[in-house]
């Protein structure tokens, strides 16, 4: 295997734009959400500042009851998803509000603020938005924090009216509406999906502050639909069928070729997301889900499927999410996510308030299995001690680890390192570049899995660096 | 009784294994058969060409189409457009910079199939109205774009026969994945 030196990396003028625009965005999305905070012993301490609105909204009410003027309460605005109430004294003392006045579907409380963030392209309808892994509690990413990427905006598409064609190499063709589907045998699978562009800034330098720009394209749901195999026995498949073609019905009318070897194996034509209807912006009514692969490949808004004996090398697997190597030829069908772990807590712009214990937790993930096990380091990866997973380790699922940790106030360097039950394990990022060259940022940006590391300041903060 | 039983167990087993078209192919029968005609509008255009539809184009006619319908976002001379709501990406240049610190990543430095663009054309372009352009004029684009990056002629006529045949500078620039990387085993 060719190898290349791991010398300087430049950007070109796009990428290097994007990534200035991203600093930039990152640095917004920072300012609005401590300038929102008030003066509180939190804002210095380890947990990163939140819950702005609501304790702004929590003094109004307070002192709007002193002063008689309830409605100044309303005036507060609701974080996204969440509907803006009054914030009694004492709730002991009144009547909270009656049942179903909802409607029937309940909301987030007022009180928690966490939000996508847009990674700032020049369009805005072929954009993707990043999840706050260092909010996400446990090992699921809540529906509306799924991190997105689209190319044709977000459609609407009535589920009466969707069709799924599955055709080409079959015995016979057949159209499925949203019903015929939901007739089937499902399975319900929890998995990750991550896009293969995650960290995509991270190849030359660290540039991003916080966890939810390196690595917040990754998300975490439990799926419900029907096996592939399924619908392919149901049609039948003919002899020399080795590809599919799998298309949305979005602008962008997105399309995958997948090896049918992948499609038999584990691929789900998933119209469920924890437990409900899969939301618009992750493909309603019906998107395909390949367990382990690039997030590109899980066509959203699936209409078609169509069987063929060769690959299609359409616009996404040639053009883009290839990887272009320092030696100038490209990787393509780089499908599967690699073993890949990071610290949420602590991570990137938080601050601890002094020396003495903290839980030290993260997630870790592979796209060939199980996650084996999960080391952490404090010392820059000198030595590793072996974390705790605090979740039942599923295929090609998202584990949550953590691992007990004095801070003796003295300056650290975090890492989190997985191995997968096939015995890879993750790698450094110079390891990366040896094997694929040093042209990253804009020939190789996909498939970065390298380990990630924060650094603990000895006032506490934490910073996204290189080490 | 027990021959009761017996009788029983034997219907079942009949009924579930004795019929041998029902055993072999075991379908629930959702869904319908789609006709052609309902296929008909779809398509997917592989590196051979298979399914390329019929008519035709050149790079005078597709000028004069680029001009309305693609420089907005793609600029006037293919070099892109970066400006807020735009983003459109650059079609041009980038030839022997792969290999290089500065790659450009471009239809005539990397794309490796002129079948490609046209599927990609006529599946999602112009941004602002996906889907819209004609056969014809999406083989006149093409030609313009092949033209203008010097991978044709400009007078070559790009139909179902020809567009298959170009040959892309990068067109052995891809190499399969060779990943899992052995030494980053345990």
């Amino acid at each position: 295997m060719e190898k290349w030196n791991a010398g300087p990396i430049t950007y070109d003028e796009k990428s290097r734009r994007m990534a200035d625009e991203m600093v930039q965005a990152e640095a917004r999305h920072i300012a609005r959400r401590s300038s929102q905070d008030i003066d509180c012993d939190c804002k210095d301490g380890m947990f990163p500042r939140s819950g702005f609105a609501d304790r702004r909204a929590f003094l109004f009410a307070a002192g709007s009851l002193a002063v008689g003027a309830p409605a100044l309460a309303q005036t507060a605005k609701a974080p996204p998803g969440a509907i803006q109430f009054p914030v009694p004294d004492d709730p002991t003392k009144e009547q909270g509000r009656p049942v179903g006045a909802d409607g029937g579907y309940g909301s987030r409380s007022q009180f928690e603020t966490e939000v996508r963030v847009r990674f700032p392209t020049a369009n805005e309808n072929t954009s993707w938005s990043f999840t706050p892994l260092d909010k996400m509690l446990g090992n699921t990413t809540a529906s509306g924090l799924h991190f997105e990427r689209h190319h044709g905006g977000i459609p609407t598409i009535d589920p009466t009216k969707h069709v799924l064609f599955v055709h080409g190499m079959v015995n016979g063709p057949r159209k499925f509406t949203m019903a015929d589907i939901k007739r089937f045998p499902s399975v319900t699978r929890k998995h990750f999906i991550e896009c293969s562009g995650n960290g995509l800034t991270e190849w030359n330098k660290p540039t991003l502050k916080t966890v939810q720009g390196t690595h917040g394209l990754l998300s975490t749901s439990e799926w419900t639909g029907v096996q592939f195999a399924t619908i392919a026995r149901e049609v039948g498949l003919k002899d020399g069928g080795s590809w599919v073609l799998a298309e949305g019905a979005d602008a962008a009318v997105m399309t995958r070729s997948i090896p049918m070897e992948k499609m038999l194996k584990d691929a789900i034509l998933a119209y469920g997301q924890n437990g409900e209807a899969i939301r618009p912006e992750q493909g309603y009514p019906l998107r395909l889900l390949l367990p382990g692969y690039e997030g590109n490949t899980h066509i959203k808004w699936l209409r078609r499927l169509e069987v063929s004996d060769k690959p299609f090398m359409t616009r996404e697997e040639t053009s883009k999410y290839t990887d272009l190597l320092a030696n100038g030829k490209a990787r393509q069908f780089s499908m599967d996510m690699e073993a890949k772990s990071v610290i949420t807590f602590p991570s990137g712009d938080m601050k601890l308030p002094g020396p003495g214990f903290y839980s030290v937790t993260g997630l870790a993930w592979s796209g060939r299995g199980r996650v084996q096990s999960v080391d952490v380091s404090v010392d820059a990866g000198k030595t590793w001690m072996p974390a705790r997973i605090d979740t039942v380790a599923e295929p090609i699922c998202t584990v949550r680890f953590s691992l007990p940790w004095i801070w003796d106030g003295k300056p650290a360097i975090l890492q989190s390192r997985c191995t997968d039950e096939t015995g890879y394990i993750q790698p450094t990022l110079a390891q990366l570049i040896a094997i694929r060259g040093s042209n990253g940022p804009f020939g190789s940006i996909y498939h970065l899995n390298a380990i990630q590391s924060w650094g603990v300041a000895e006032d506490g903060s934490v910073t996204n660096v290189h080490a | 009784m027990f021959t009761h039983k017996l009788s029983l167990a034997a219907f079942i087993s009949a009924l579930v294994f004795a019929h041998p078209a029902s055993a072999q192919v075991a379908r629930y029968g959702f869904g319908t058969p789609a006709t052609p005609d309902e296929l008909a509008k779809y398509f997917s255009i592989p590196a051979d060409g298979r399914g390329l539809p019929s008519g035709s184009g050149n790079a005078k006619k597709g000028a004069e189409l680029y001009a309305l319908a693609c420089a907005a976002c793609h600029g006037e001379k293919l070099e892109g457009n970066p400006a807020k709501g735009i983003g459109g990406d650059k079609l041009l240049g980038g030839r022997g910079s792969l290999a290089t610190k500065t790659p450009v990543k471009t239809v005539e430095s990397y794309w490796p199939y002129a079948t490609t663009l046209f599927d990609y054309v006529k599946r999602a372009m112009p941004f602002n109205a996906p889907g819209s352009l004609s056969d014809d004029d999406i083989y006149s684009l093409v030609a313009y774009i092949l033209s203008e990056a010097k991978i044709i002629k400009p007078t070559e006529i790009m139909d179902a026969k020809t567009l298959p045949a170009v040959a892309m500078p990068n067109k052995d620039g891809f190499v399969p994945d060779p990943r899992p990387e052995v030494e980053l085993y345990r």
